[in-house]
């Protein structure tokens, strides 16, 4: 089969560990998997200056038609990472989908976010370009140790003196007397051509995929169920145009006349690749149906006989739906598919396992630096599961829909899809993947509760909504000149994340009575560092007075970001490092800040628990038009 | 004549608010599905009729009901019956998109 793409072969390295075979070899973090929830992981990591151990079995990317589409929020993260741009330059951006049945289109909708926000809604790459992008941000990374064809064999939990670690199978097993056994933490056995060598990790990262050696090693369970049904991917080449003038769009059939009672789907993808994924039954022969013989007459059946293409990758795959029951056992940390498997209809598995890196970097640092509990790495348990089981709901839903499983169920499909031509309701109803959204973490233990109304979504929990702000260009950069400054466009988000920051809402600097000056005064000082990031409604350049020391000033030139967040002047948000917010005043007060600063960081005084209102949905106190667009489909 | 019959996206319970719009059409579409599971074909139907007459009887006002069994049938007669067409009958799909706002 042709190939548009060369993958790249990463160089193996002797590990120094094989020269001193008697020496414990002790890290803080060790990664296992450099797929994109691995490397993203480790990136993280490495960020925050943590040395980091990235352990892989292969040497190259991704190989063949895997993920595709990458959400809004993921193109955020990854733009903290350092590889939201050339996954944006090299992707195909898309808005439009069409939805069919049987012959004709029954509607389409538009996934055009809100304008004004950096990124677009969704992005479709192949997923050997993003590991591409993130493996050469990985090996700039001066703390990362990224190491090729380095294969764990056996991981053995040190659980002593940790009592979350008790319920680890394996904390008994002859490892456990090994040097070292003593702190908790786990022995990771690794196999390279040259031999075998043992590191002691503190905390390891578990990113091995949905088969998982590592979790199926320590026994852990993973509980869903297999859908019964088989799906055919064929990625093909053509030059030519599949959508009108050039657009690319994303199109779904329901029992379409060229692949009775079976639904198809097409993707654009870069390089003039399309995805083309065929429904083809559970009792169809996985083998058979792979033939280029079986595959391009289905395709030719599809586009119509005068179009040419290329294959460039074929496989069937089935899926499931589950998760672990919890991402945390001790020392030991489970991200993306290893944690949790969705339907890829709605893109919800790199999308939240990229969620899940941005939940647990910052946490094990602040752990690692001693600055937050160890019981702080239980609330990336626990908001990851509530938002995997957000994932799992909304793609088995998905799934239940394009593939009816009785016929009373296909009945009521096919009605649907009949009265969504005419109907709004019915197009609302009409289920072909609900794309990938952030999870509004809204009932972690981490939040601090509403103390004042809000008109806006902005609520503990939710991630913070992105605007178009104005920002200083110092005329130098070592600030001693007599030149003014330069104001440019740039965008909220990029001013926020990797560390907590407080929004104040201001007219301008000048506005700033004395309590909220000396409120700000020692956050930027303390254990855990706040930075203040000024947003001022006065569209002057510079807005009048001076911003106080160590403070970024962002002009709201648009009022984007005031109706987002409904920022009055002295409303204030606290954002945590993976750009969700922790709490949210109508006035500063350092001390209610630092109370809300503790508790986003696991160290909850008396009467903290959970108990807040319910994960998905409902909010009653937001009484406002929602601030974010609520696009239906991916 | 103003219709009387709601066929703008109406689920959800009052005085709740959605972060997705789709998300309570799609509770109520699982719940009906649900009802359903492990039922065979016959008792499906019976199912459905008495669910009909629940919510006709709830709905009560006869215009709504007239408008609702009006358009109900209207897409059910034009409905074709499933279709056998083969691969060198099919339209390339070029053809097929026809612009319909939602």
């Amino acid at each position: 089969m042709l190939s548009t793409y060369t993958y790249p072969r990463y160089a193996y390295r002797r590990p120094a560990e094989l020269d001193a075979p008697d020496t414990l070899h002790h890290r803080p973090v060790v990664v296992i998997g450099a797929g994109p929830v691995g490397l993203a992981a480790a990136i993280d990591l490495a960020q925050h200056g943590v040395p980091v151990v990235l352990l892989d079995d292969d040497d190259t990317v991704s190989v063949g038609s895997r993920g595709l589409c990458y959400a809004k929020r993921t193109l955020e993260i990854l733009d903290r990472l350092g590889c939201g741009q050339p996954v944006v330059d090299k992707g195909v951006t898309w808005n439009v989908g069409r939805t069919f049945f049987r012959e004709a289109e029954v509607f389409h909708f538009n996934l055009q976010p809100e304008p004004d926000h950096c990124r677009p809604g969704m992005v479709n790459l192949q997923q050997y370009y993003l590991e591409q992008y993130l493996v050469e941000r990985a090996m700039a990374l001066p703390t990362l140790d990224l190491r090729w064809k380095h294969k764990v064999v056996a991981v053995t939990p040190l659980g002593a003196g940790q009592p979350s670690g008790a319920d680890l199978p394996g904390a008994d097993l002859p490892g456990a007397t090994l040097p070292g056994a003593g702190s908790p933490g786990a022995l990771i056995e690794v196999e390279t051509a040259d031999g075998r060598y043992t590191l002691q990790a503190d905390w390891l990262v578990v990113a091995d995929g949905a088969r998982s050696p590592v979790r199926r090693q320590l026994g852990l369970d993973v509980e869903g169920k297999i859908f019964q049904d088989r799906f055919l991917i064929a990625d093909v080449v053509m030059q030519a145009q599949m959508f009108p003038d050039g657009a690319s769009e994303r199109w779904f059939w329901f029992d379409p006349p060229f692949h009775p009672n079976q639904s198809v789907l097409l993707h654009r993808e870069a390089d003039n690749v399309w995805r083309i994924d065929f429904q083809l039954g559970w009792d169809a022969d996985p083998d058979e149906e792979k033939k280029p013989e079986r595959v391009i007459p289905r395709i030719q059946a599809m586009l119509g006989p005068d179009r040419d293409f290329l294959l460039e990758w074929v496989s069937v795959y089935t899926f499931q739906c589950r998760r672990m029951q919890q991402f945390r056992h001790g020392r030991i940390l489970f991200a993306g598919d290893a944690a949790h498997q969705v339907s890829p209809f709605g893109a919800r598995g790199a999308n939240s396992g990229l969620q899940d890196t941005d939940n647990l970097a910052w946490k094990l640092k602040l752990v690692l630096d001693g600055l937050a509990p160890d019981t702080l790495m239980d609330s990336y348990s626990d908001e990851r599961v509530a938002a995997a089981d957000e994932n799992l709901l909304n793609s088995t839903r998905s799934t239940d829909f394009i593939t009816p499983k009785s016929a009373v169920s296909r009945e009521f499909r096919n009605a649907v899809l009949t009265l969504a031509g005419e109907h709004a309701f019915a197009r609302a109803l009409v289920n072909s993947g609900r794309l990938s959204v952030p999870a509004h973490l809204t009932a972690s233990a981490l939040n601090t509760p509403d103390g004042a109304e809000f008109n806006s979504v902005m609520q503990p929990g939710a991630p913070v909504a992105d605007a178009p702000v104005r920002q200083r260009v110092a005329a130098d950069a070592d600030g001693v000149g007599g030149e003014a400054d330069s104001w440019t466009d740039g965008w909220l988000l990029s001013h926020t994340g990797g560390r907590f920051v407080l929004l104040l809402f201001a007219d301008s600097p000048e506005a700033l009575d004395v309590a909220t000056l000396q409120a700000l005064q020692p956050l930027a000082s303390g254990r855990i560092p706040v930075h203040t990031v000024l947003i001022c409604s006065q569209t002057d350049s510079p807005p009048a007075g001076t911003t106080p020391a160590g403070c970024t000033l962002l002009i709201d030139h648009q009022g984007a970001a005031a109706r987002r967040f409904d920022g009055q002047p002295g409303t204030a948000y606290l954002l945590r490092p993976d750009q969700h917010v922790a709490a949210r005043w109508r006035w500063l007060d350092a001390a209610a800040v630092a109370d809300a600063l503790a508790r986003a960081t696991g160290q909850a005084g008396p009467d903290r628990g959970p108990g807040l209102p319910g994960a998905d949905a409902t909010h009653p106190a937001a009484a406002a038009p929602a601030a974010r667009p609520t696009p239906a489909h991916a | 004549m103003t219709p009387h019959l709601q066929t703008q996206a109406n689920f959800g319970v009052p005085g709740q608010r959605y972060l997705n719009a789709y998300t309570p059409g799609d509770d109520f579409y699982e719940a009906l599905i649900d009802s359903h599971r492990g039922l065979d074909d016959a008792q499906s139907q019976a199912v459905n009729a008495r669910l009909i007459l629940l919510l006709a009887n709830h709905i009560g006002d006869l215009r709504v009901l007239h408008e609702a069994l009006t358009a109900a049938r209207q897409g059910a007669a034009v409905r074709p019956a499933t279709t056998t067409t083969t691969a060198t009958t099919a339209t390339p799909i070029s053809a097929t998109a026809t612009e319909r706002q939602p």
